[in-house]
């Protein structure tokens, strides 16, 4: 067997030097950058700074995380937007994608139908779903706005994208509208896989569905649904383009991705930018690690 | 064989309608709003009263060089996905077919990597662009394209070769068929359906990025749709084109809608074999 060995490091070679090259050593230079004072318009010229980027009294963490000024920081703001967005989004989107992958699992006239229309939002870019909701939810010439005030539901129109109280709900109604049907046929497929003989047992000893739903369903399907959760959640800690392009940027709704962005692109400290994406990596595989312990979640090759 | 109550019917029929309206009309929408021009844009009525293709035309005559863009776009997703998928084939072979040591932890990596916040590696991928001469010309970003494509083309193509029969390859090893006739003759048609999906869903991905196009790409001509669209304004910085906007996100959606649709099972197939079961 030492021959087979021998194959699969021979055919994992071209594929583990490209990820190397292209994964790797990039990421090594982002965490060594993060110890430097590089700036972007020249970054063969730079000074190791030690720890100064995180923890100086204008680092990112100079500020105690448990004081109330961290959190009104542009970093602090930040990582709360980030964590209210995935937070509410991801649970969103779980809930609609169940009650969706429900419906998808019943037989009905017309299934097909549905099915294939859940499947658009999906297939849809960010960008242009950004765009697309953008102008729906356009604050004078939107069709949301002109639909609520023809049914008197609101008196003015509301700057859904532009005002900091509705932005960040903006943005997490327009990621569960887009990420529900990936929800919804990743619950789909769990269900199906789920005996019909049970249900048909049940159904004759008039068991009530909701009974069955939360005594057989969920625990049964518990386990696909953890791991779709997990990595929506991976996805949406590290969001970027929509709230970018949805709320043009504004310093009220910016997510981490966005901060890092904008301090190492626009303001060109590409020295404490990197300091901030070596944090939000951090950040976002701690998370994750407490949300797989908590949930008793193991992503191995097993697990299938 | 369904004994459904008559307020049960009704229930499940208005959910339907409700999920088909909201999943569909939005783009549906969008798709009209790319016809209407001038005064009648406003007008938050579906269909246009004097539909034209204007804005298509603007889209390609304006100051911004969309159909070029579109070309960026087209050769960015092509090669990158067929680099990932040439690297991905032999490796998912050995990490679907061979029992060696340190798999577990490789695998485990791989999924790692694909779940990576893309800034993580933006600092260094500039300078790395910057070094090769990549910096600012469309092709270059292969490069940090290959870093999401690659690892996600592997975790996938992995799941597929370990579904496969034991006997068909024990067969081909008994006829003294080599470990790379075994991927391409015997494995490779039975694979099809499965490279097609992996495909499919590696190009959109290609296809949608955003960050690394908008950080590393600074010419007009060089860009690629989703930043170009991001990018359309007017004549002045009051004025939104929304016409032209809706017609560019017509043009970059509809033929992932078309495909997404065409390939529906096979897209969720290779969905929740990569997440579900991985």
């Amino acid at each position: 067997m030492k021959n087979r060995t021998r194959i699969a490091w021979t055919f994992l070679a071209p594929m583990l030097i490209l990820m190397v090259l292209v994964a790797g050593w990039p990421l090594a230079r982002s965490i060594w950058f993060s110890f430097t004072d590089t700036n972007i318009n020249n970054i063969a010229e730079y000074n190791y700074v030690g720890f100064d980027n995180y923890f100086s009294e204008w680092g990112l963490f100079g500020l105690s995380v448990f004081s109330a000024e961290f959190w009104e920081t542009d970093w602090g703001i930040s990582i709360r937007n980030t964590f209210q967005f995935s937070f509410f989004s991801v649970i969103l989107e779980t809930l609609a994608g169940l009650g969706v992958a429900m419906l998808l699992n019943q037989e009905f006239k017309g299934r097909a139908l549905v099915r294939t229309a859940v499947l658009i939002p999906w297939a849809i870019p960010t960008i242009v779903s950004a765009k697309m909701w953008g102008w729906i939810l356009h604050d004078q010439f939107g069709l949301i706005n002109q639909l609520l005030v023809d049914w008197g539901v609101i008196a003015s129109k509301i700057a859904f994208t532009a005002d900091p109280a509705y932005a960040l709900w903006t943005v997490v109604a327009v990621d569960v509208w887009k990420t529900t049907p990936f929800m919804a046929l990743l619950i789909l497929a769990a269900l199906q896989t789920l005996p019909k003989d049970c249900y048909e047992a049940a159904r004759v000893d008039g068991v009530h569905p909701l009974r069955m739903f939360w005594k057989v369903t969920l625990p049964l399907i518990k386990y696909p649904l953890l791991v779709a959760v997990v990595f929506r959640l991976l996805d949406a800690l590290r969001v970027f383009d929509l709230i970018f392009v949805l709320t043009s940027n504004s310093g009220s709704t910016i997510s981490m991705s966005g901060f890092v962005r904008r301090d190492m692109v626009d303001n060109g400290n590409l020295g404490s930018g990197s300091a901030a994406s070596t944090s939000l990596t951090i950040i976002i595989f701690l998370t994750a690690l407490l949300f797989m312990r908590a949930a008793r979640v193991k992503l191995n090759e097993e697990s299938n | 064989m369904n004994q459904r109550p008559l307020w049960g019917s009704i229930v499940l029929y208005l959910f339907a309608a409700l999920v088909v309206v909201v999943s569909v009309y939005p783009f549906l929408y969008t798709i009209t709003t790319s016809l209407k021009t001038g005064t009648e844009l406003f007008s938050t009525s579906l269909f246009p009263s004097a539909p034209t293709l204007q804005n298509y035309i603007t889209l390609f005559k304006g100051k911004q060089p969309f159909g070029t863009q579109l070309g960026n776009s087209i050769l960015v997703a092509t090669v990158t996905v067929t680099i990932s998928m040439l690297m991905a084939i032999t490796g998912a072979y050995a990490l679907g077919r061979i029992n060696f040591k340190g798999k577990s932890t490789l695998l485990l990596a791989i999924l790692a990597v694909s779940m990576f916040p893309q800034v993580a590696v933006l600092s260094g991928m500039f300078e790395l662009m910057q070094a090769l001469g990549l910096y600012n010309r469309s092709i270059g970003l292969v490069l940090p394209y290959t870093v999401f494509t690659l690892p996600f083309t592997v975790w996938m193509l992995t799941t597929f070769m370990r579904g496969l029969p034991k006997e068909l390859e024990e067969a081909a090893i008994m006829d003294g068929c080599g470990p790379l006739r075994i991927i391409f003759q015997v494995f490779m048609p039975l694979l099809a359906p499965a490279l097609v999906s992996t495909g499919l869903l590696a190009f959109i991905g290609a296809w949608n990025e955003f960050l690394f196009a908008l950080t590393f790409m600074t010419d007009d001509f060089q860009r690629t749709v989703p930043v170009g669209i991001s990018m359309i304004s007017g004549a002045t910085a009051y004025e939104i084109p929304w016409g032209s906007i809706m017609a560019a996100s017509v043009i970059v959606t509809v033929p992932l809608v078309i495909l997404v649709l065409v390939f529906q099972q096979k897209i969720v197939s290779g969905l929740t074999a990569g997440a579900v079961k991985g």
